[in-house]
Protein backbone atom coordinates (compact mmCIF):
# COMPACT_ATOMS: atom_id res chain seq x y z
CA UNK A 1 0.00 0.00 0.00
CA UNK A 2 1.14 3.16 -0.80
CA UNK A 3 -0.22 5.27 2.25
CA UNK A 4 0.00 9.05 1.44
CA UNK A 5 -2.18 8.09 -1.90
CA UNK A 6 -4.80 6.54 0.87
CA UNK A 7 -6.53 9.58 1.75
CA UNK A 8 -6.63 10.75 -2.03
CA UNK A 9 -8.15 7.56 -3.26
CA UNK A 10 -10.72 7.52 -0.44
CA UNK A 11 -12.33 11.00 -1.67
CA UNK A 12 -12.31 10.09 -5.33
CA UNK A 13 -13.88 7.10 -4.63
CA UNK A 14 -16.32 8.34 -2.75
CA UNK A 15 -17.13 10.62 -4.96
CA UNK A 16 -17.20 8.31 -8.12
CA UNK A 17 -19.31 5.95 -6.07
CA UNK A 18 -22.07 8.66 -6.19
CA UNK A 19 -22.84 8.31 -10.00
CA UNK A 20 -22.36 4.26 -9.67
CA UNK A 21 -24.84 4.46 -7.17
CA UNK A 22 -27.48 6.54 -9.35
CA UNK A 23 -26.64 4.24 -12.01
CA UNK A 24 -27.68 1.61 -9.75
CA UNK A 25 -30.47 3.19 -8.27
CA UNK A 26 -32.09 2.96 -11.87
CA UNK A 27 -31.68 -0.63 -12.47
CA UNK A 28 -32.99 -1.22 -8.63
CA UNK A 29 -35.83 0.36 -9.49
CA UNK A 30 -36.97 -1.50 -12.49
CA UNK A 31 -35.90 -4.77 -10.92
CA UNK A 32 -38.28 -3.70 -7.87
CA UNK A 33 -41.58 -2.73 -10.25
CA UNK A 34 -41.07 -5.86 -12.36
CA UNK A 35 -38.78 -8.02 -11.18
CA UNK A 36 -36.66 -7.65 -14.13
CA UNK A 37 -33.11 -7.59 -14.39
CA UNK A 38 -32.36 -4.49 -16.96
CA UNK A 39 -29.50 -4.73 -18.79
CA UNK A 40 -30.08 -2.27 -20.69
CA UNK A 41 -29.50 0.17 -18.65
CA UNK A 42 -25.91 1.38 -18.79
CA UNK A 43 -26.79 1.69 -22.57
CA UNK A 44 -29.96 4.11 -21.64
CA UNK A 45 -26.81 5.72 -19.65
CA UNK A 46 -24.71 6.51 -22.69
CA UNK A 47 -27.53 7.58 -24.74
CA UNK A 48 -28.46 9.97 -22.58
CA UNK A 49 -25.06 11.21 -22.57
CA UNK A 50 -25.19 11.51 -26.28
CA UNK A 51 -28.50 12.38 -26.32
CA UNK A 52 -27.49 15.37 -24.29
CA UNK A 53 -24.06 16.03 -26.47
CA UNK A 54 -26.42 16.14 -29.42
CA UNK A 55 -28.63 18.59 -28.32
CA UNK A 56 -26.18 20.75 -26.91
CA UNK A 57 -24.56 21.21 -30.82
CA UNK A 58 -22.65 18.47 -32.27
CA UNK A 59 -20.27 20.63 -34.18
CA UNK A 60 -18.02 17.59 -35.07
CA UNK A 61 -20.41 16.65 -37.97
CA UNK A 62 -21.11 20.16 -38.61
CA UNK A 63 -24.69 19.52 -39.15
CA UNK A 64 -26.23 20.41 -35.90
CA UNK A 65 -29.56 21.10 -35.35
CA UNK A 66 -29.45 22.58 -31.90
CA UNK A 67 -27.08 24.51 -29.66
CA UNK A 68 -28.51 24.40 -26.49
CA UNK A 69 -26.88 25.25 -23.13
CA UNK A 70 -25.61 22.01 -21.24
CA UNK A 71 -28.70 22.58 -18.51
CA UNK A 72 -30.92 22.58 -21.68
CA UNK A 73 -29.61 19.91 -23.63
CA UNK A 74 -29.90 17.53 -20.02
CA UNK A 75 -33.63 18.21 -20.13
CA UNK A 76 -34.15 17.80 -23.52
CA UNK A 77 -32.40 14.39 -23.05
CA UNK A 78 -33.99 13.70 -20.32
CA UNK A 79 -37.36 14.60 -22.36
CA UNK A 80 -36.43 12.11 -25.10
CA UNK A 81 -35.38 9.29 -21.91
CA UNK A 82 -38.55 9.69 -20.39
CA UNK A 83 -40.49 9.22 -23.51
CA UNK A 84 -37.77 6.00 -24.91
CA UNK A 85 -38.69 4.62 -21.40
CA UNK A 86 -42.43 4.70 -21.74
CA UNK A 87 -42.10 3.25 -25.32
CA UNK A 88 -39.91 0.62 -24.10
CA UNK A 89 -42.66 -0.30 -21.97
CA UNK A 90 -45.35 -0.36 -24.11
CA UNK A 91 -43.70 -2.06 -26.90
CA UNK A 92 -41.07 -4.41 -25.49
CA UNK A 93 -41.75 -5.54 -22.14
CA UNK A 94 -45.84 -5.17 -22.08
CA UNK A 95 -46.01 -7.65 -25.10
CA UNK A 96 -44.23 -10.29 -23.01
CA UNK A 97 -46.07 -10.17 -20.03
CA UNK A 98 -46.44 -13.78 -18.76
CA UNK A 99 -43.81 -14.85 -20.52
CA UNK A 100 -40.73 -16.42 -18.65
CA UNK A 101 -38.39 -14.21 -16.38
CA UNK A 102 -35.39 -15.14 -18.45
CA UNK A 103 -36.88 -14.25 -22.23
CA UNK A 104 -37.85 -10.52 -20.07
CA UNK A 105 -34.15 -10.82 -19.34
CA UNK A 106 -32.62 -11.67 -22.87
CA UNK A 107 -35.29 -9.32 -24.28
CA UNK A 108 -33.31 -6.44 -22.30
CA UNK A 109 -29.92 -7.83 -23.69
CA UNK A 110 -31.72 -7.48 -27.19
CA UNK A 111 -32.87 -3.88 -26.12
CA UNK A 112 -29.25 -2.88 -25.21
CA UNK A 113 -27.95 -4.05 -28.67
CA UNK A 114 -30.56 -2.13 -30.22
CA UNK A 115 -29.50 0.69 -28.68
CA UNK A 116 -25.87 0.75 -29.00
CA UNK A 117 -26.69 -0.29 -33.15
CA UNK A 118 -28.88 2.95 -33.07
CA UNK A 119 -26.66 5.18 -31.07
CA UNK A 120 -23.71 4.56 -33.35
CA UNK A 121 -25.81 4.78 -36.64
CA UNK A 122 -26.68 8.11 -35.48
CA UNK A 123 -23.95 9.33 -33.82
CA UNK A 124 -21.09 7.96 -35.10
CA UNK A 125 -18.82 4.94 -33.54
CA UNK A 126 -16.02 7.76 -32.40
CA UNK A 127 -15.58 8.80 -29.17
CA UNK A 128 -16.79 12.28 -28.63
CA UNK A 129 -13.88 14.49 -26.55
CA UNK A 130 -16.07 17.98 -27.06
CA UNK A 131 -18.89 16.88 -24.15
CA UNK A 132 -20.06 20.52 -23.11
CA UNK A 133 -18.81 20.20 -19.44
CA UNK A 134 -18.63 23.38 -17.72
CA UNK A 135 -15.46 22.24 -15.80
CA UNK A 136 -11.73 21.71 -17.53
CA UNK A 137 -9.67 19.20 -16.26
CA UNK A 138 -7.28 21.68 -14.52
CA UNK A 139 -10.58 23.01 -12.81
CA UNK A 140 -9.26 21.05 -8.86
CA UNK A 141 -9.89 21.51 -5.63
CA UNK A 142 -6.86 21.31 -3.03
CA UNK A 143 -7.61 20.07 0.18
CA UNK A 144 -5.49 20.64 3.20
CA UNK A 145 -4.17 17.03 4.41
CA UNK A 146 -1.25 16.38 6.44
CA UNK A 147 -0.04 12.90 5.71
CA UNK A 148 -1.56 12.72 2.13
CA UNK A 149 0.61 13.13 -0.69
CA UNK A 150 1.86 16.64 -0.66
CA UNK A 151 -0.19 16.95 2.59
CA UNK A 152 -3.07 17.89 -0.41
CA UNK A 153 -5.51 16.12 -1.48
CA UNK A 154 -6.78 17.52 -4.87
CA UNK A 155 -10.71 17.23 -6.07
CA UNK A 156 -11.56 17.90 -9.95
CA UNK A 157 -14.21 20.24 -9.63
CA UNK A 158 -16.03 18.33 -11.85
CA UNK A 159 -15.92 14.82 -10.21
CA UNK A 160 -16.80 16.98 -7.27
CA UNK A 161 -20.17 18.60 -8.73
CA UNK A 162 -21.32 14.84 -9.97
CA UNK A 163 -21.11 13.74 -6.96
CA UNK A 164 -23.11 16.70 -5.48
CA UNK A 165 -25.75 16.24 -8.23
CA UNK A 166 -25.85 12.28 -7.86
CA UNK A 167 -26.19 13.12 -4.45
CA UNK A 168 -29.35 15.28 -4.95
CA UNK A 169 -31.16 13.35 -7.61
CA UNK A 170 -30.78 10.19 -5.26
CA UNK A 171 -32.39 12.17 -2.34
CA UNK A 172 -35.21 12.95 -4.67
CA UNK A 173 -35.63 9.78 -5.94
CA UNK A 174 -36.29 8.44 -2.54
CA UNK A 175 -38.21 11.22 -1.02
CA UNK A 176 -40.71 10.43 -4.11
CA UNK A 177 -40.68 6.49 -3.27
CA UNK A 178 -41.21 7.44 0.95
CA UNK A 179 -43.58 10.49 0.75
CA UNK A 180 -45.95 10.62 -2.42
CA UNK A 181 -49.09 9.29 -3.20
CA UNK A 182 -47.17 7.38 -6.94
CA UNK A 183 -44.31 6.48 -4.41
CA UNK A 184 -46.50 4.21 -2.15
CA UNK A 185 -48.44 2.97 -5.67
CA UNK A 186 -44.98 2.06 -6.80
CA UNK A 187 -43.77 0.26 -3.35
CA UNK A 188 -47.25 -1.75 -3.27
CA UNK A 189 -47.05 -2.72 -6.99
CA UNK A 190 -43.71 -3.88 -6.51
CA UNK A 191 -44.73 -6.27 -3.79
CA UNK A 192 -47.60 -8.04 -5.10
CA UNK A 193 -49.01 -7.04 -8.71
CA UNK A 194 -52.17 -8.96 -8.28
CA UNK A 195 -52.94 -7.16 -5.03
CA UNK A 196 -52.15 -3.90 -6.00
CA UNK A 197 -54.47 -4.36 -8.77
CA UNK A 198 -57.31 -5.44 -6.87
CA UNK A 199 -56.89 -2.00 -4.13
CA UNK A 200 -57.35 0.30 -7.52
CA UNK A 201 -53.80 0.74 -8.70
CA UNK A 202 -52.94 1.09 -12.57
CA UNK A 203 -50.61 -1.68 -12.89
CA UNK A 204 -49.66 -1.38 -16.17
CA UNK A 205 -49.04 2.67 -15.47
CA UNK A 206 -47.22 2.30 -12.89
CA UNK A 207 -44.98 -0.32 -15.07
CA UNK A 208 -44.62 2.60 -17.73
CA UNK A 209 -43.84 5.21 -15.19
CA UNK A 210 -41.19 3.00 -13.48
CA UNK A 211 -39.72 2.90 -16.95
CA UNK A 212 -40.00 6.65 -17.80
CA UNK A 213 -37.92 7.68 -14.72
CA UNK A 214 -35.00 4.66 -14.97
CA UNK A 215 -35.01 6.80 -18.71
CA UNK A 216 -34.32 9.96 -16.15
CA UNK A 217 -32.26 9.10 -14.35
CA UNK A 218 -29.75 6.81 -16.46
CA UNK A 219 -29.74 10.35 -18.54
CA UNK A 220 -28.58 12.03 -15.36
CA UNK A 221 -26.29 9.44 -14.76
CA UNK A 222 -24.60 10.12 -18.18
CA UNK A 223 -24.33 13.48 -17.98
CA UNK A 224 -22.49 12.88 -14.79
CA UNK A 225 -20.01 10.29 -15.95
CA UNK A 226 -19.61 12.52 -19.36
CA UNK A 227 -18.74 15.12 -17.73
CA UNK A 228 -16.09 13.44 -16.18
CA UNK A 229 -14.74 11.17 -18.94
CA UNK A 230 -16.76 12.29 -22.06
CA UNK A 231 -19.19 10.79 -24.75
CA UNK A 232 -18.42 7.32 -26.03
CA UNK A 233 -20.27 4.21 -26.90
CA UNK A 234 -18.18 2.08 -24.43
CA UNK A 235 -19.71 4.25 -21.43
CA UNK A 236 -22.65 1.56 -21.49
CA UNK A 237 -19.93 -0.89 -20.01
CA UNK A 238 -20.47 1.42 -16.71
CA UNK A 239 -23.36 -1.48 -16.01
CA UNK A 240 -20.76 -3.64 -15.48
CA UNK A 241 -19.84 -1.69 -12.39
CA UNK A 242 -22.92 -1.11 -11.15
CA UNK A 243 -24.43 -4.83 -11.03
CA UNK A 244 -22.09 -5.34 -8.28
CA UNK A 245 -23.56 -2.09 -6.60
CA UNK A 246 -26.91 -3.67 -7.44
CA UNK A 247 -25.92 -7.08 -5.78
CA UNK A 248 -23.89 -5.71 -3.18
CA UNK A 249 -26.81 -3.65 -1.89
CA UNK A 250 -29.37 -6.70 -2.38
CA UNK A 251 -31.25 -6.18 -5.54
CA UNK A 252 -34.24 -4.50 -3.72
CA UNK A 253 -33.04 -1.61 -1.70
CA UNK A 254 -32.61 1.12 -2.52
CA UNK A 255 -30.48 2.48 0.42
CA UNK A 256 -28.48 -0.52 -0.56
CA UNK A 257 -27.73 0.40 -3.83
CA UNK A 258 -26.28 3.57 -3.01
CA UNK A 259 -23.88 1.78 -0.40
CA UNK A 260 -23.40 -0.55 -2.56
CA UNK A 261 -22.60 1.97 -5.20
CA UNK A 262 -20.08 3.64 -3.18
CA UNK A 263 -18.81 0.78 -1.80
CA UNK A 264 -17.71 -0.09 -5.01
CA UNK A 265 -16.26 3.44 -5.98
CA UNK A 266 -14.31 3.39 -2.74
CA UNK A 267 -12.89 -0.39 -3.72
CA UNK A 268 -11.74 0.59 -7.09
CA UNK A 269 -9.92 3.86 -5.86
CA UNK A 270 -8.07 2.33 -3.21
CA UNK A 271 -7.11 -0.65 -4.98
CA UNK A 272 -5.31 2.11 -7.16
CA UNK A 273 -3.14 2.78 -4.30
CA UNK A 274 -1.07 -0.02 -4.18
CA UNK A 275 2.30 -0.21 -5.30
CA UNK A 276 1.94 -3.49 -6.72
CA UNK A 277 0.70 -2.97 -10.35
CA UNK A 278 -1.02 -6.12 -10.86
CA UNK A 279 -3.02 -5.05 -7.84
CA UNK A 280 -3.88 -2.00 -9.60
CA UNK A 281 -4.59 -3.79 -12.60
CA UNK A 282 -7.09 -5.61 -10.86
CA UNK A 283 -9.18 -2.62 -10.32
CA UNK A 284 -12.37 -4.01 -12.51
CA UNK A 285 -12.68 -7.02 -10.77
CA UNK A 286 -11.96 -6.07 -7.00
CA UNK A 287 -15.66 -5.15 -6.46
CA UNK A 288 -17.14 -8.75 -7.95
CA UNK A 289 -14.50 -10.14 -5.13
CA UNK A 290 -15.91 -8.40 -2.36
CA UNK A 291 -19.41 -8.84 -4.53
CA UNK A 292 -18.54 -12.64 -3.66
CA UNK A 293 -17.16 -12.44 -0.06
CA UNK A 294 -20.60 -10.82 0.96
CA UNK A 295 -23.12 -12.78 -0.62
CA UNK A 296 -21.32 -15.65 0.70
CA UNK A 297 -21.81 -14.05 4.37
CA UNK A 298 -25.46 -12.34 3.58
CA UNK A 299 -26.95 -14.11 0.69
CA UNK A 300 -29.80 -11.54 0.46
CA UNK A 301 -27.21 -8.98 -0.31
CA UNK A 302 -26.25 -6.11 3.10
CA UNK A 303 -29.61 -4.12 2.41
CA UNK A 304 -31.42 -7.12 0.73
CA UNK A 305 -35.26 -7.26 2.23
CA UNK A 306 -35.39 -10.85 3.86
CA UNK A 307 -38.93 -12.54 2.62
CA UNK A 308 -41.66 -12.01 5.41
CA UNK A 309 -42.85 -15.25 6.18
CA UNK A 310 -45.54 -15.86 9.23
CA UNK A 311 -46.34 -19.65 9.41
CA UNK B 1 -76.97 -3.43 -5.97
CA UNK B 2 -74.66 -6.18 -6.87
CA UNK B 3 -76.44 -9.15 -9.43
CA UNK B 4 -74.72 -11.95 -10.37
CA UNK B 5 -76.59 -13.80 -13.05
CA UNK B 6 -76.27 -16.94 -13.97
CA UNK B 7 -72.44 -17.09 -14.52
CA UNK B 8 -70.42 -20.00 -15.64
CA UNK B 9 -66.53 -19.34 -15.25
CA UNK B 10 -63.68 -21.09 -17.25
CA UNK B 11 -59.73 -21.76 -16.06
CA UNK B 12 -57.54 -22.14 -18.78
CA UNK B 13 -60.51 -22.60 -21.43
CA UNK B 14 -60.73 -26.31 -20.20
CA UNK B 15 -61.49 -26.29 -15.91
CA UNK B 16 -65.22 -25.48 -15.41
CA UNK B 17 -65.53 -24.08 -11.89
CA UNK B 18 -68.64 -22.33 -11.98
CA UNK B 19 -71.86 -23.97 -13.64
CA UNK B 20 -74.18 -21.33 -13.37
CA UNK B 21 -73.84 -19.46 -10.36
CA UNK B 22 -76.40 -16.55 -9.48
CA UNK B 23 -76.90 -14.10 -6.41
CA UNK B 24 -77.71 -10.94 -5.31
CA UNK B 25 -76.91 -8.40 -2.45
CA UNK B 26 -79.48 -5.57 -1.79
CA UNK B 27 -77.92 -2.44 -0.98
CA UNK B 28 -77.29 -2.05 2.69
CA UNK B 29 -77.36 -5.45 3.59
CA UNK B 30 -74.70 -8.71 4.67
CA UNK B 31 -74.59 -11.98 2.52
CA UNK B 32 -73.28 -14.91 3.13
CA UNK B 33 -71.71 -16.88 0.84
CA UNK B 34 -70.93 -20.41 2.29
CA UNK B 35 -69.40 -23.50 1.27
CA UNK B 36 -66.62 -25.78 0.91
CA UNK B 37 -63.47 -25.77 0.23
CA UNK B 38 -62.95 -26.15 -3.02
CA UNK B 39 -66.74 -25.32 -4.09
CA UNK B 40 -65.69 -21.74 -6.28
CA UNK B 41 -66.84 -18.93 -3.53
CA UNK B 42 -63.38 -17.32 -3.86
CA UNK B 43 -63.57 -17.70 -7.81
CA UNK B 44 -67.13 -16.13 -7.49
CA UNK B 45 -65.48 -13.24 -6.06
CA UNK B 46 -62.96 -12.61 -8.68
CA UNK B 47 -65.51 -12.97 -11.36
CA UNK B 48 -67.02 -9.81 -9.67
CA UNK B 49 -63.61 -7.78 -9.46
CA UNK B 50 -62.59 -8.80 -12.67
CA UNK B 51 -59.24 -10.30 -11.09
CA UNK B 52 -59.72 -13.39 -12.71
CA UNK B 53 -58.53 -12.64 -16.11
CA UNK B 54 -54.74 -12.32 -14.45
CA UNK B 55 -55.11 -16.05 -13.28
CA UNK B 56 -56.67 -17.32 -17.19
CA UNK B 57 -60.20 -16.85 -15.79
CA UNK B 58 -62.92 -15.93 -17.82
CA UNK B 59 -66.25 -15.60 -17.45
CA UNK B 60 -67.97 -17.37 -20.11
CA UNK B 61 -71.38 -17.14 -20.03
CA UNK B 62 -74.02 -14.54 -17.69
CA UNK B 63 -73.30 -11.19 -16.40
CA UNK B 64 -72.35 -9.28 -13.44
CA UNK B 65 -74.37 -6.02 -12.49
CA UNK B 66 -74.05 -3.35 -9.91
CA UNK B 67 -76.77 -1.02 -9.79
CA UNK B 68 -78.55 -1.83 -13.14
CA UNK B 69 -74.70 -1.33 -14.96
CA UNK B 70 -72.86 -4.15 -16.51
CA UNK B 71 -69.21 -4.69 -14.99
CA UNK B 72 -68.11 -8.00 -16.13
CA UNK B 73 -66.27 -6.56 -18.80
CA UNK B 74 -64.66 -4.16 -16.84
CA UNK B 75 -60.82 -4.01 -15.56
CA UNK B 76 -60.49 -4.71 -11.98
CA UNK B 77 -59.44 -0.70 -11.37
CA UNK B 78 -62.59 0.39 -13.40
CA UNK B 79 -64.22 -1.81 -10.62
CA UNK B 80 -62.66 -0.86 -7.46
CA UNK B 81 -63.24 2.65 -8.85
CA UNK B 82 -67.02 2.01 -9.37
CA UNK B 83 -67.24 1.41 -4.98
CA UNK B 84 -66.67 -2.08 -5.13
CA UNK B 85 -63.67 -2.75 -2.61
CA UNK B 86 -62.34 -6.13 -1.55
CA UNK B 87 -60.84 -8.36 1.50
CA UNK B 88 -58.83 -11.07 -0.04
CA UNK B 89 -58.56 -14.23 0.89
CA UNK B 90 -55.74 -14.62 3.34
CA UNK B 91 -55.51 -11.16 3.94
CA UNK B 92 -52.65 -10.76 1.31
CA UNK B 93 -51.35 -7.52 3.10
CA UNK B 94 -48.26 -5.54 1.77
CA UNK B 95 -45.99 -7.33 3.92
CA UNK B 96 -42.89 -4.70 3.94
CA UNK B 97 -44.94 -1.96 3.61
CA UNK B 98 -46.51 0.09 7.35
CA UNK B 99 -50.02 -0.54 8.80
CA UNK B 100 -50.87 3.26 7.56
CA UNK B 101 -49.06 2.30 4.65
CA UNK B 102 -51.32 -0.54 3.71
CA UNK B 103 -54.02 1.12 4.68
CA UNK B 104 -53.28 4.33 2.47
CA UNK B 105 -53.01 1.74 -0.57
CA UNK B 106 -56.89 1.16 -0.57
CA UNK B 107 -57.59 4.97 -1.49
CA UNK B 108 -54.67 5.49 -4.11
CA UNK B 109 -57.04 5.09 -6.99
CA UNK B 110 -58.64 8.39 -5.09
CA UNK B 111 -57.76 11.97 -6.31
CA UNK B 112 -57.36 13.46 -2.81
CA UNK B 113 -53.92 13.56 -2.01
CA UNK B 114 -52.21 11.35 1.03
CA UNK B 115 -52.57 14.70 3.30
CA UNK B 116 -55.84 15.60 2.81
CA UNK B 117 -58.14 15.93 5.51
CA UNK B 118 -60.67 13.45 4.08
CA UNK B 119 -57.93 11.12 3.86
CA UNK B 120 -56.93 11.40 7.79
CA UNK B 121 -60.58 11.53 8.52
CA UNK B 122 -60.98 7.98 6.59
CA UNK B 123 -57.94 6.85 8.64
CA UNK B 124 -59.37 8.61 11.61
CA UNK B 125 -62.53 6.06 10.84
CA UNK B 126 -60.90 2.68 10.46
CA UNK B 127 -58.60 3.49 13.89
CA UNK B 128 -62.18 4.72 15.38
CA UNK B 129 -63.38 0.25 14.16
CA UNK B 130 -59.99 -1.28 14.80
CA UNK B 131 -58.35 1.05 17.68
CA UNK B 132 -55.65 -1.56 18.20
CA UNK B 133 -54.68 -0.46 14.53
CA UNK B 134 -53.72 3.20 15.89
CA UNK B 135 -51.28 2.12 18.06
CA UNK B 136 -49.74 -0.51 15.29
CA UNK B 137 -49.52 2.12 12.48
CA UNK B 138 -46.12 1.96 11.87
CA UNK B 139 -45.40 -1.25 12.41
CA UNK B 140 -44.31 -3.54 9.15
CA UNK B 141 -47.21 -4.99 8.62
CA UNK B 142 -45.59 -8.69 7.21
CA UNK B 143 -44.69 -9.00 11.26
CA UNK B 144 -48.39 -8.53 12.65
CA UNK B 145 -50.36 -11.46 13.95
CA UNK B 146 -52.84 -13.03 11.87
CA UNK B 147 -55.96 -11.03 13.67
CA UNK B 148 -54.38 -7.90 13.43
CA UNK B 149 -53.69 -8.83 9.86
CA UNK B 150 -57.23 -8.93 9.05
CA UNK B 151 -58.13 -5.84 10.44
CA UNK B 152 -55.45 -3.96 8.31
CA UNK B 153 -56.78 -5.90 5.24
CA UNK B 154 -60.59 -4.75 6.45
CA UNK B 155 -59.28 -1.32 6.82
CA UNK B 156 -57.53 -1.16 3.62
CA UNK B 157 -60.98 -2.30 1.95
CA UNK B 158 -62.44 0.73 4.29
CA UNK B 159 -60.11 3.33 2.80
CA UNK B 160 -62.16 2.94 -0.64
CA UNK B 161 -65.21 4.34 0.94
CA UNK B 162 -66.78 1.23 -1.02
CA UNK B 163 -70.52 0.89 -1.37
CA UNK B 164 -70.18 -3.06 -1.91
CA UNK B 165 -67.29 -4.90 0.36
CA UNK B 166 -66.51 -8.70 -0.85
CA UNK B 167 -64.80 -10.22 2.53
CA UNK B 168 -63.26 -13.57 1.46
CA UNK B 169 -62.67 -16.00 4.76
CA UNK B 170 -62.30 -13.00 7.16
CA UNK B 171 -62.16 -15.87 10.01
CA UNK B 172 -59.60 -17.77 8.43
CA UNK B 173 -56.78 -19.24 11.02
CA UNK B 174 -58.12 -16.97 13.66
CA UNK B 175 -59.10 -18.07 17.26
CA UNK B 176 -62.48 -18.56 18.17
CA UNK B 177 -62.41 -15.46 20.38
CA UNK B 178 -60.74 -13.22 17.66
CA UNK B 179 -63.39 -14.62 15.47
CA UNK B 180 -65.77 -13.31 17.06
CA UNK B 181 -64.71 -9.99 17.96
CA UNK B 182 -63.91 -9.17 14.24
CA UNK B 183 -67.30 -10.31 12.90
CA UNK B 184 -68.83 -7.88 15.61
CA UNK B 185 -66.99 -5.06 13.90
CA UNK B 186 -67.99 -5.94 10.32
CA UNK B 187 -71.46 -6.05 11.45
CA UNK B 188 -70.88 -2.63 13.39
CA UNK B 189 -69.27 -1.14 10.20
CA UNK B 190 -71.86 -2.61 8.05
CA UNK B 191 -74.65 -1.08 10.33
CA UNK B 192 -72.73 2.34 10.87
CA UNK B 193 -71.49 2.98 7.21
CA UNK B 194 -74.36 1.23 5.60
CA UNK B 195 -72.00 -0.33 2.98
CA UNK B 196 -73.10 -3.51 1.89
CA UNK B 197 -71.26 -6.59 2.17
CA UNK B 198 -70.99 -10.00 0.23
CA UNK B 199 -69.12 -12.37 2.85
CA UNK B 200 -67.71 -15.50 2.07
CA UNK B 201 -67.52 -18.15 4.88
CA UNK B 202 -66.51 -21.71 5.20
CA UNK B 203 -67.58 -20.92 9.25
CA UNK B 204 -71.68 -21.00 9.07
CA UNK B 205 -72.14 -20.35 12.52
CA UNK B 206 -70.57 -16.86 12.48
CA UNK B 207 -71.68 -15.69 9.07
CA UNK B 208 -74.76 -16.50 9.75
CA UNK B 209 -74.79 -14.47 13.03
CA UNK B 210 -74.08 -11.48 10.98
CA UNK B 211 -75.90 -12.16 7.36
CA UNK B 212 -79.17 -10.93 6.57
CA UNK B 213 -79.18 -13.55 3.64
CA UNK B 214 -77.03 -16.40 2.97
CA UNK B 215 -76.38 -18.61 0.02
CA UNK B 216 -74.88 -22.16 0.31
CA UNK B 217 -72.51 -23.29 -2.39
CA UNK B 218 -71.31 -26.87 -3.99
CA UNK B 219 -69.08 -27.63 -6.47
CA UNK B 220 -69.53 -24.53 -8.46
CA UNK B 221 -73.34 -24.16 -8.24
CA UNK B 222 -75.72 -22.64 -5.58
CA UNK B 223 -77.51 -25.22 -3.24
CA UNK B 224 -79.59 -23.59 -1.09
CA UNK B 225 -80.78 -19.85 -0.09
CA UNK B 226 -82.63 -18.05 2.10
CA UNK B 227 -82.51 -15.55 4.86
CA UNK B 228 -80.07 -16.23 6.96
CA UNK B 229 -82.49 -16.86 10.24
CA UNK B 230 -84.16 -19.58 7.69
CA UNK B 231 -81.11 -21.29 7.09
CA UNK B 232 -80.60 -21.38 10.40
CA UNK B 233 -82.69 -23.87 11.27
CA UNK B 234 -82.33 -25.87 8.08
CA UNK B 235 -81.93 -29.73 9.19
CA UNK B 236 -78.67 -29.72 7.08
CA UNK B 237 -76.78 -26.71 8.33
CA UNK B 238 -77.77 -27.95 11.76
CA UNK B 239 -75.89 -30.87 11.01
CA UNK B 240 -72.82 -28.59 10.08
CA UNK B 241 -73.58 -26.62 13.36
CA UNK B 242 -73.45 -29.67 15.47
CA UNK B 243 -69.46 -30.37 14.27
CA UNK B 244 -68.98 -26.86 14.63
CA UNK B 245 -70.09 -26.99 18.44
CA UNK B 246 -67.93 -30.09 19.48
CA UNK B 247 -65.09 -28.04 17.99
CA UNK B 248 -65.84 -24.60 18.76
CA UNK B 249 -66.15 -26.11 22.61
CA UNK B 250 -62.30 -26.91 22.34
CA UNK B 251 -61.26 -23.61 22.53
CA UNK B 252 -57.54 -24.20 23.10
CA UNK B 253 -57.25 -26.48 19.71
CA UNK B 254 -54.18 -25.37 18.16
CA UNK B 255 -53.68 -27.91 15.61
CA UNK B 256 -53.77 -27.37 12.04
CA UNK B 257 -54.61 -30.64 10.88
CA UNK B 258 -58.25 -30.21 12.68
CA UNK B 259 -58.73 -26.96 11.67
CA UNK B 260 -58.53 -28.43 8.04
CA UNK B 261 -60.88 -31.24 8.92
CA UNK B 262 -63.38 -29.06 10.26
CA UNK B 263 -63.54 -26.77 7.24
CA UNK B 264 -64.64 -29.46 5.33
CA UNK B 265 -67.85 -29.32 6.65
CA UNK B 266 -69.65 -29.47 3.52
CA UNK B 267 -67.73 -31.74 1.16
N1 LIG C 1 -56.24 -20.27 -11.49
C1 LIG C 1 -56.87 -21.46 -11.46
N2 LIG C 1 -56.67 -22.36 -12.44
C2 LIG C 1 -57.32 -23.55 -12.41
N3 LIG C 1 -58.17 -23.94 -11.46
C3 LIG C 1 -58.41 -23.09 -10.45
C4 LIG C 1 -57.78 -21.81 -10.40
N4 LIG C 1 -58.20 -21.18 -9.28
C5 LIG C 1 -59.07 -22.04 -8.69
N5 LIG C 1 -59.19 -23.18 -9.38
C6 LIG C 1 -60.04 -24.32 -9.02
O1 LIG C 1 -61.37 -23.87 -8.92
C7 LIG C 1 -62.04 -24.52 -7.85
C8 LIG C 1 -62.68 -23.47 -6.95
O2 LIG C 1 -61.65 -22.72 -6.33
P1 LIG C 1 -61.98 -21.52 -5.34
O3 LIG C 1 -60.69 -20.93 -4.95
O4 LIG C 1 -62.98 -20.64 -5.96
O5 LIG C 1 -62.63 -22.29 -4.11
P2 LIG C 1 -63.12 -21.74 -2.72
O6 LIG C 1 -64.56 -22.05 -2.61
O7 LIG C 1 -62.73 -20.33 -2.54
O8 LIG C 1 -62.31 -22.66 -1.73
P3 LIG C 1 -61.60 -22.32 -0.33
O9 LIG C 1 -62.65 -22.31 0.71
O10 LIG C 1 -60.63 -23.44 -0.13
O11 LIG C 1 -60.92 -20.99 -0.49
C9 LIG C 1 -61.03 -25.39 -7.17
O12 LIG C 1 -61.22 -26.70 -7.59
C10 LIG C 1 -59.70 -24.89 -7.67
O13 LIG C 1 -58.77 -25.91 -7.77
MG1 LIG D 1 -61.43 -19.37 -1.33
Amino acid sequence: MNWPLVPQQVMTGILNGGTIALIALGIVLIFKASEVYNFAHGHLVMLGAFLTWWFAGAEERGGELFNLPLWAATLAAVAMAMLLGLAIERFILRPMTGQPVLAIILVTLGLAQFIEGGASILFGAQPKSNFPTPFSPSDVIRIPFPGAFNDTIILKQSLVASFLVAAVASALFILFFQYTKTGLAMRATAENHDVAQGVGIRVSRIFALSWAIAGVIATVGGVLLATVTGVSLNMATVVLIAFPAVLLGGLESFAGAIVGGLIVGLSQALVQASRNIEVRNSAEIVPYILLLIILIVRPEGLFGQKRIERI
Amino acid sequence: MLKVNNIEVVYSDVILVLRGVSLSVESGQIVALLGANGAGKTTTLKAITGLLRTQQGKVTRGSIELEGRRIDRLSPDGIVRLGVAQVFEARRLFSHLTVEENLLTGMLFRPESLRSPAVRNDLEQVYHFFPRLKDLRRRTAGYLSGGEQQMVAIGRALMARPRLMLLDEPSLGLAPLLVQEIFEIIQRINAESGVSMLLVEQNAAVALQIAHHAYVMETGRIVLDGPAGQLMENADIKEFYLGLTQLGERKSYRDVKHYRRRKRWLG
